[in-house]
């Protein structure tokens, strides 16, 4: 669709060449290059905006229109039981694989399912997803979900040593959460190979991630008073399979010495 | 359903209560106590471990075994087109809203749908998120995705000025990532009330997040490149309407002024 703006570079570059006219094969090499970019750059463009207005589309005549009760409902406010911690991967999401409905869980998603451990400065993001479904949303389950094939475990198993340069802006400092899972991993399943020492760090992750949900206060004040119950799970898409665990945590009332 | 320890440690308490029969009364009130804290344990944990149960179930049957040219593409590796920053609300899962199947998109999920700008030491979690689709993943397009009656924006709009000290721990600091969201809004929409003031922070602060992404290298150079498209967009839940919008983003080449 030309424009004005259109109409007057294809002026201005016809000047150019009829004062410049050895510049005429040039110009049209250049020409066929940008036409071909634009019709990439369109076909994917409108192909993207289809993608995503038929999605809205089949949710809204499917779900949306077909549930109005509940979607009333939730217009006015949401009390999920679930908060969960998956993966960002494309292959995990909760929704499907774990067919949550709209209202049952606050999903937080990031690379490899991270827990970090309490720190206002450095973790904002993750410590004010928990405060606010637990202390807010009063949640009574928190679910840290890893799964098979994860590309942050691989990455967090191929760091080197604990002192090994970054080779990315971020990714490597952000799965080094999960240090201390890989190095329990290299200690004690010496003798796996790659994938199966990543697969026990996928679990071993969880576990790091459940013991760093106690290190935020407003967890552990519902876990004790038995309000919150946390829960680790590996999703494997290969075998097409779900573990679960729990993690017990309680302290004893204490002995008097004196 | 009783176990050795079990049986075990009521054998021992029995014995104690005959050497010290003034300790009944508390003992028994001890027991009526732990009774009815198992009770509540018990069927809350029972509820939740079956909806976990029930719902791998229904995805492994109704989704997981009757696609396996699909699943099993995918256990090999993700392809997704799309990378997909969503609130993490209950409400508002890219899966039901867009119909996303698994594969399509990679998602983040953190409270406000909010992308930071590029900060090695407060932000690595949304830079790994980042880092990882763009440059490992090469996805073609990002999307974020505001929405109606998010109580991070409302959280948001409520923090009096810029100098008020902080209520949470963690939450405020973490809005206040699209703080000039809430001074835009409140100098544009002074006359609106708080709910549509909220409704329009919620776009603005969706714009906001666009533009910390090009505070990134890795994506600024793909979007100059055409390779990457930006769109932000708002999904109102209490209408049944979403809103597209892209991002314009080019450096024209320079002129040289000698």
């Amino acid at each position: 669709m030309a424009t004005d703006a259109y109409e007057a570079a294809i002026k201005g570059l016809k000047d150019l060449l009829s004062k410049k006219a050895d510049l005429g094969n040039v110009a049209a090499e250049k020409i066929k290059e940008l036409t071909q970019e634009l019709k990439e750059l369109d076909s994917s463009n409108s192909d993207a905006v289809e993608r995503i207005k038929s999605g809205f589309t089949h949710f809204k005549t499917q779900k949306y229109l077909k549930d109005s009760a509940r979607f009333n409902d939730l217009a006015k406010g949401q009390s999920p039981k679930f908060l969960v911690f998956a993966c960002s991967d494309s292959r995990v999401c909760p929704s499907h694989i774990l067919n949550f409905q709209p209202g049952e869980a606050f999903v937080v998603r990031n690379i490899a399912n991270m827990v970090p451990p309490f720190d206002q400065k450095r973790h904002s993001g993750v410590g004010a997803a928990v405060e606010y479904a637990v202390v807010h949303l009063k949640v009574e389950n928190i679910l840290v979900i890893g799964h098979s094939r994860c590309g942050g475990i691989k990455g967090l198993m191929s760091i080197e040593d604990d002192a090994a340069p970054t080779k990315s802006d971020f990714i490597e400092n952000w799965v080094k959460i999960g240090a201390s899972a890989r190095n329990k991993i290299k200690e004690e399943h010496q003798g796996l190979d790659d994938e199966a020492k990543c697969t026990e760090c996928e679990k071993e992750a969880v576990n790091v991630s459940l013991g760093n949900l106690l290190s935020y206060p407003f967890v552990r004040a519902e876990v004790v008073k038995n309000t919150l119950a946390i829960r680790g799970a590996h999703y494997n898409f290969v075998k097409g399979t779900f573990d679960l665990w729990e993690l017990d945590f309680k302290t004893t009332p204490a002995y008097a010495f004196s | 359903m009783s176990t050795d320890s079990y049986e075990d440690a009521l054998k021992k308490l029995g014995e104690l209560l005959t050497k010290k029969s003034d300790l009944g009364n508390v003992a028994a009130a001890k027991i009526k106590q732990l009774t009815s804290e198992l009770e509540e344990l018990d069927s809350s944990k029972i509820d939740s471990v079956e909806r976990i149960k029930s719902g791998f179930n229904h995805f492994k049957t109704h989704n997981y075994e009757k696609n396996p040219s699909l699943y099993s593409a995918l256990a090999k590796s993700q392809s997704p087109k799309f990378l997909v920053f969503a609130c993490a609300d209950s409400r508002v899962c890219p899966s039901h809203i867009l119909n996303f199947q698994l594969g399509e998109a990679f998602i983040v999920r953190n409270i406000a749908n909010m992308v930071p700008p590029y900060d090695k030491t407060k932000h690595c979690n949304i830079g790994a998120a980042l880092e990882y689709p763009v440059t490992v993943l090469n996805v073609e397009s990002i999307l974020v995705i505001g929405h109606s009656c998010c109580g991070g924006i409302k959280g948001l709009m409520a923090i009096e000025d810029d100098a008020a000290p902080f209520k949470s721990e963690f939450i405020e600091d973490w809005i206040q990532i699209c703080a000039s969201a809430k001074n835009k809004t409140r100098q544009d929409c002074k006359d609106l009330s708080f709910d549509d003031q909220c409704t329009n922070c919620e776009k603005e602060a969706v714009n906001v997040s666009l533009g910390n992404l090009l505070s990134y290298p890795f994506v600024r150079e793909r979007v100059v490149k055409n390779k990457l498209a930006i769109r932000g967009a708002h999904y109102d839940f209490v209408k049944g309407t979403f809103d597209l919008w892209e991002l314009d983003f080019k450096t024209t080449p320079a002129f040289a002024l000698s």
